[in-house]
Parts: C-alpha cells; sequence; structure tokens
C-alpha cells in the first residue's frame, strides 16, 4: 500500500471514530445541539475524505455506497483490512 | 441492512508471528464476553426496546462490536499467519491448528466453541440494560488480563484501545437505563379531574 493512500485511510478512520464516538453519545443525548454540530463538522470532514480516497483508489463501500471511478470493480482490489500493516515502520 | 466499510475502526498491529498471545486472544473473538456475543447481544435485543434512545443505541453499539469483532480477529489472523509449526506446537496451539489450521474460528481461549447461551435478551428492557452493562464490565475485565499476558507492545495498545471502548459503552448503557428508569416512571394515562365513568353509563 502506497503510504499516501495509507495517509488518507488512517485520515479516514480518525475521523470516523471521531463520529462513532459522537452518534453513541448522541444516542442518549439527542437535544444537545454542540455535540450536534460538531457531529456534522465531522462528517462533513469525513465525506471529503472519503470522496478523495475513493476517486484516487476506489471504492471504501460496497453495494454502490462507494464511488469506482475505474474501468474495472475495484472493489476487489487488495489489500483488505486485516491485511494492513499499520506498523509505525512497516508498509 | 448493513453496509461493509473497507477499512478498521482502528489500525490493529503486531511486532510479528506469536501464536501464544493469538491462543488467549481468541477469546475476545468467540469467547463468552467477546466481541460475537457482544454484537449479537445488543442487535438482537434491541427489537424489544420501547424508547428511540435505546433502539439506536443498541444498533450503534452493536454495530461497533462487529467492527471490534473484526479488530480481534485482524490480531490473530496476524499473529499466527506467519507463525512457523515448531512456534505452532510450543505455544500449545496445535490442538486448534489439527481443526482449523491457521483459519479463525469462534472459540474461547480454551477451545471452546461460541455457543448462543453466552448471551441473553430477555424481553424486559431493565433486565436487558443490566445484562448489557455487565457484559461490558466483563469484556473491560478480559481485555484487562489480556494486556497482561500480551508481550507484544502494538498488540497491547490495540487491546488497550477496545478496552476503552469497553467503558465508553458502559456509560451508553447507564444512560439508556436511566431513560427507562424515566420512561416507566413517567405517567402514561391521564385521568381527566372529576371523571366519573359510571355517571353517564348506559344501563
Amino acid at each position: 500500500m502506497d503510504p499516501r493512500q495509507k495517509e488518507l485511510l488512517m485520515r479516514i478512520m480518525e475521523l470516523e471514530f471521531a463520529c462513532i464516538d459522537l452518534d453513541l453519545y448522541l444516542a442518549t443525548h439527542p437535544d444537545d445541539t454542540r455535540a450536534l454540530q460538531d457531529f456534522k463538522m465531522r462528517s462533513q470532514e469525513l465525506m471529503n475524505a472519503k470522496m478523495e480516497y475513493e476517486l484516487a483508489y476506489g471504492p471504501l463501500l460496497n453495494y454502490g455506497f462507494g464511488t469506482n471511478p475505474g474501468r474495472t470493480w475495484q472493489w476487489i482490489d487488495e489489500p483488505w483490512p486485516w491485511e494492513i500493516n499499520w506498523r509505525r515502520s512497516g508498509t | 441492512m448493513w453496509v461493509y466499510q473497507k477499512s478498521l475502526e482502528y489500525p490493529a498491529r503486531v511486532r510479528g508471528p506469536n501464536p501464544r498471545l493469538a491462543k488467549v486472544v481468541i477469546t475476545q473473538y468467540g469467547g463468552p464476553d467477546g466481541e460475537l456475543a457482544a454484537s449479537l447481544r445488543y442487535l438482537t435485543q434491541r427489537y424489544t426496546m420501547p424508547i428511540p434512545q435505546a433502539k439506536a443505541a443498541l444498533t450503534d453499539i452493536g454495530t461497533e462490536e462487529l467492527a471490534h469483532m473484526e479488530i480481534v480477529a485482524t490480531l490473530v489472523y496476524q499473529l499466527i499467519r506467519d507463525a512457523s509449526i515448531e512456534d505452532i506446537k510450543r505455544a500449545g496451539l496445535d490442538s486448534y491448528y489439527a481443526d482449523h489450521d491457521k483459519a479463525l474460528y469462534f472459540v474461547n481461549a480454551s477451545g471452546a466453541p461460541w455457543v448462543a447461551s453466552y448471551i441473553q435478551s430477555k424481553g424486559d428492557p431493565i433486565t436487558d440494560i443490566h445484562e448489557n452493562m455487565a457484559a461490558e464490565e466483563k469484556a473491560r475485565s478480559t481485555y484487562e488480563y489480556l494486556m497482561q499476558l500480551s508481550d507484544d507492545p502494538d498488540a497491547t495498545e490495540t487491546l488497550r484501545f477496545l478496552w476503552q471502548r469497553e467503558i465508553v459503552h458502559f456509560q451508553r448503557f447507564g444512560e439508556v437505563l436511566d431513560l427507562l428508569h424515566d420512561y416507566y416512571s413517567r405517567q402514561h394515562v391521564f385521568e381527566m379531574k372529576g371523571y366519573d365513568p359510571d355517571k353517564f353509563r348506559q344501563s
């Protein structure tokens, strides 16, 4: 996996984690407007990062929820999440 | 429905082959307090929840647990992928290898397969949320034991992330429990003052 792809994927994972945690908080605090504002901001950033990633490397989501800009079905492109080496020195 | 996203929730990493660690970490894949049990427990309880916050929390936490199952699977897979037969025998993982090679299977640390009796779905929302809070505590304890057993600092970091999520989920379930108590203590039938049901009763 090239470093640029890895870096962008890591950025997506960070933003998504913020969204997951805010999402759980909002389930029990649906009227917290500050948290909702936070969520909207992060979620917009996440959408932008995902769009950038998918245009360069293919879909992150299946069933048509992602974008396949290439001429072939990029969903099958490796590596799959469990195959990536996230060690700081790794590739 | 569910949609798969081709990324982990956390960048699971290990230093190298370590079948000994894989043998214990796998309990969070298919053990009594593992992530499969957690996700199935929450996703099956949500149908009979009376308030929207509880339905949302169970759906979202249940879904996050599926992502945790994938993180644990990644740890186990990467810990055994490049292990030699000698390493596997020395780690006592040979009995697992005999049945599954290096494939992932839902077992606890001593090899017992996953069973549905690990979880409960009782129908009483208060009972179910208490079950879930206990489940989060049990999973937290298990991650603490696994961190004590781990001799791989990278794997420990990943286990620490999962450990922290148990604490957050416990908090959210506590809030759901509070909301359920509010819901049940609230009056749902409104009586009209001075209303006498017998006054205009037809004989």
